[in-house]
């Protein structure tokens, strides 16, 4: 199966980016994904590499990552992601946890 | 005014059963059995062209036996059938077709047959009377659709032709009630023969023919989920669902559908449900076949009952070793009855929740597709607002107390409404979207001629909406505009959801039409299977003490 390799970049209105260096969650199982965060700096923004099997999704790819930066206000982030056909909901909770433990970590 | 009295025999009926019976003696023996070697003999002579038919089909067990033979018929003898059943689940329920035997259907339900009947309908083997839902066909049973012979299946049975039914009773009764008492016939396929049984549950002189069958008859795990294939976004929209929904409307009666998102829910009564205090207060009381899934919640003392439409493979022990909770006879096996679950589930239940494969913007949703007619069995008859309840309970006064039709349609009158809940996910497996602008019902009644659509649920009945991205209380909605634009404000990224107006979607959760994970208080890097009281089958064994024993396909440990 060819997977498809897609790219996007997100403005954000904060520069807060996550404590660690960076934090991987998840794996690339049946329906699922993996997801690793970076911290870089991006003068603020967000990009994100998907690498996905799935084709005619991109625009769902781009306004739920898009969703993710919005709702998180997170910045200075690079995120790449690993999927083997998890539903928009699964991206959504894999990038909160993802941030979740980016966070705790730090905390500990 | 002059009456005009009619003459004609009023027996007719009786009669012609006795010829038949009496035309069959040669294959008795010791009055009604019937060896396996003479059944296809003995359906040639007790069946004739026309006649409607039923073959016991349910959701689990099966006359397949019985099935095979009426295949194997003269089509000079036997033609032009018309086959009175509630399911199709095996090739022969279709073969009949395929070789004239039969020409008419009526039915509720085709699981792995329903591609065949589409084509068949369009290649005219094949005329359909009406898709129904189970208590609608069991009605028509006694009004207009009684079988004259009816091929059922049994457990064990006497030398009387007493049928013992046990776990798996299913439609039984019913089946054989509308045939035997408008002088039908009766031939029971059986496991075994014996010399006393566990328990009657159905009386021999009911019964006019029996055979043992070579194989025990087949039994479908229907109802079977592997917490093991329970994902993390099913947690979340069960956590969703007892939060926004169990909890606030304090439900107790209940059923539940078949899928892997009320598996989940099952699943987190004990965990969830017992972090926010539920116990007592939701799910004490189910219409629900004896599923695995919720042995951990029944383990810790949540459900107080729980009938059953029919059995499921490997809880025969622990449902015995259960008598406070299921409904169990004096010989210690439970009885289940769909007729009577069904009527439950319609009348005394407070919610219905279920999955489904496609919701439209009305609210309408259905698991019809295209090219399948699949049917839905019971859930139409649980997935509705029962206009004939009279009693009330906490959860249905606050449903109708919150519609806001209320006034316009009931005036001053008190009355409750039944919550009936979808669960979908935007978008399921293979990315297919859960919302659709025109559901393939519709392809599907053109391709197959239907005169309507096949709807599962309609959307009028439909009172709440679970996705991921939020809970839609649909029966507080004004009008169909608002109630189109609450439903494309949790339809996320397909078709449906994108046409949602921001504005109008954050209006509707200020009045609360529309409540997210944030509204709700849920923690969404919570919701993982570690919250699962069962993470797989073993899981449910050992929470069972033993008692129940999966079938091989499901252990993998």
């Amino acid at each position: 199966m060819a997977l498809q390799v897609l790219e996007f970049n997100f403005k954000s209105a904060a520069t807060q980016s996550i404590p660690k260096e960076w934090s991987h969650t998840g794996v690339t199982g049946s329906g699922d994904l993996e997801v690793l965060l970076e911290k870089k700096d991006l003068g603020g923004g967000v990009k994100a590499k998907v690498v996905t099997p799935v084709k005619g999704f991109d625009a769902v790819w781009e306004k739920m990552i898009q969703k993710f930066v919005t709702d998180t206000g997170v910045g200075n982030l690079s995120i790449e992601i690993n999927d083997d056909n998890a539903t928009p909901i699964v991206v959504y909770m894999r990038l909160r946890q993802a941030l979740a433990e980016a966070t705790a970590k730090e905390a500990e | 005014m002059e009456f005009k009295g009619i003459t004609r025999e009023w027996d007719t009926l009786k009669k012609d059963t006795k010829a038949r019976v009496g035309a069959a003696s040669a294959y008795t023996k010791n009055g009604k059995i019937v060896d396996a070697e003479n059944t296809v003999a003995l359906l040639e002579t007790v069946i004739k062209p026309f006649d409607k038919v039923n073959i016991e089909g349910n959701n689990q067990k099966q006359a397949d036996f019985l099935a095979k033979c009426l295949c194997e018929v003269d089509v000079k003898k036997i033609h032009d059938l018309h086959m009175v059943q509630s399911v199709l689940t095996l090739p022969e329920h279709l073969d009949v077709f395929e070789k004239g035997i039969a020409k008419k259907l009526d039915m509720s339900f085709s699981g792995p047959q329903a591609g065949r009947i589409a084509e068949f309908l369009k290649e005219g083997k094949l005329e359909l009377g009406a898709i129904h839902t189970y208590l609608e066909l069991y009605g028509r049973y006694f009004v207009d659709l009684t079988p004259r012979v009816a091929l059922i299946v049994a457990t064990m049975a006497d030398a009387a032709g007493n049928l013992f039914t046990g776990f798996s009773t299913e439609d039984t009764p019913a089946i054989v009630e509308a045939t035997k008492f408008r002088q039908g016939i009766v031939i029971a396929q059986v496991n075994e023969i014996v010399e006393k049984l566990p328990r009657v549950d159905i009386p021999g002189d009911w019964v006019d023919f029996v055979v043992q069958s070579p194989k025990p008859f087949y039994i479908e795990p229907l109802f079977t989920r592997d917490p093991a294939l329970i994902t993390d976004a099913q947690v979340l929209k069960g956590m969703m669902a007892i939060k926004g929904i169990y909890a606030e409307y304090g439900i107790k009666r209940l059923n539940h559908g078949i899928g892997f998102d009320t598996a989940a829910i099952e699943l987190l009564l004990p965990t969830y449900g017992e972090q926010l205090g539920l116990k007592g207060k939701i799910c004490t009381n189910f219409i629900l076949n004896p599923h695995p899934s919720l042995i951990p919640a029944i383990e810790c003392g949540w459900v107080e009952s729980v009938h059953c439409f029919g059995g499921e493979l490997g809880m025969e022990n622990y449902v015995a070793a259960r008598s406070d909770i299921f409904f169990v006879g004096p010989d210690g096996s439970m009885r289940s009855n769909r007729a009577f679950s069904q009527t439950g589930g319609h009348y005394a239940v407070d919610m219905f929740i279920g999955g489904t494969l496609q919701i439209d913007p009305y609210g309408n949703s259905s698991t019809a597709t295209a090219n399948r007619v699949a049917g839905f069995g019971g859930a139409p008859n649980m997935g509705c607002d029962p206009k004939g309840r009279r009693h009330s309970t906490e959860a249905w006064l606050k449903c109708g107390a919150e519609y806001s039709k209320a006034p316009e349609l009931w005036g001053t009158v008190h009355r409750g409404k039944r919550l009936v809940v979808q669960i979908a996910e935007t978008f399921r497996e293979k990315l297919a979207p859960g919302f659709v602008e025109e559901l393939d019902a519709f392809a599907l009644a053109k391709n197959a001629k239907l005169p309507i659509e096949p709807v599962m649920i309609y959307g009028d009945d439909l009172t709440h909406v679970i996705t991921e991205d939020g809970i839609a209380y649909l029966h507080k909605c004004e009008n169909m505009e608002e109630r189109t634009a609450a439903i494309r404000g949790i339809a996320g990224f397909t078709e449906v959801g994108l046409k949602a107006d921001p504005k109008t979607t954050a209006k509707l959760k200020e009045r609360g039409v529309i409540r997210t994970t944030d509204d709700l208080g849920i923690d969404i890097t919570k919701a993982t299977r570690s919250m699962l009281a069962a993470k797989n089958v073993h899981d449910l064994v050992v929470w069972s003490k033993g008692l129940y024993n999966p079938p091989a396909r499901f252990r993998n440990w």
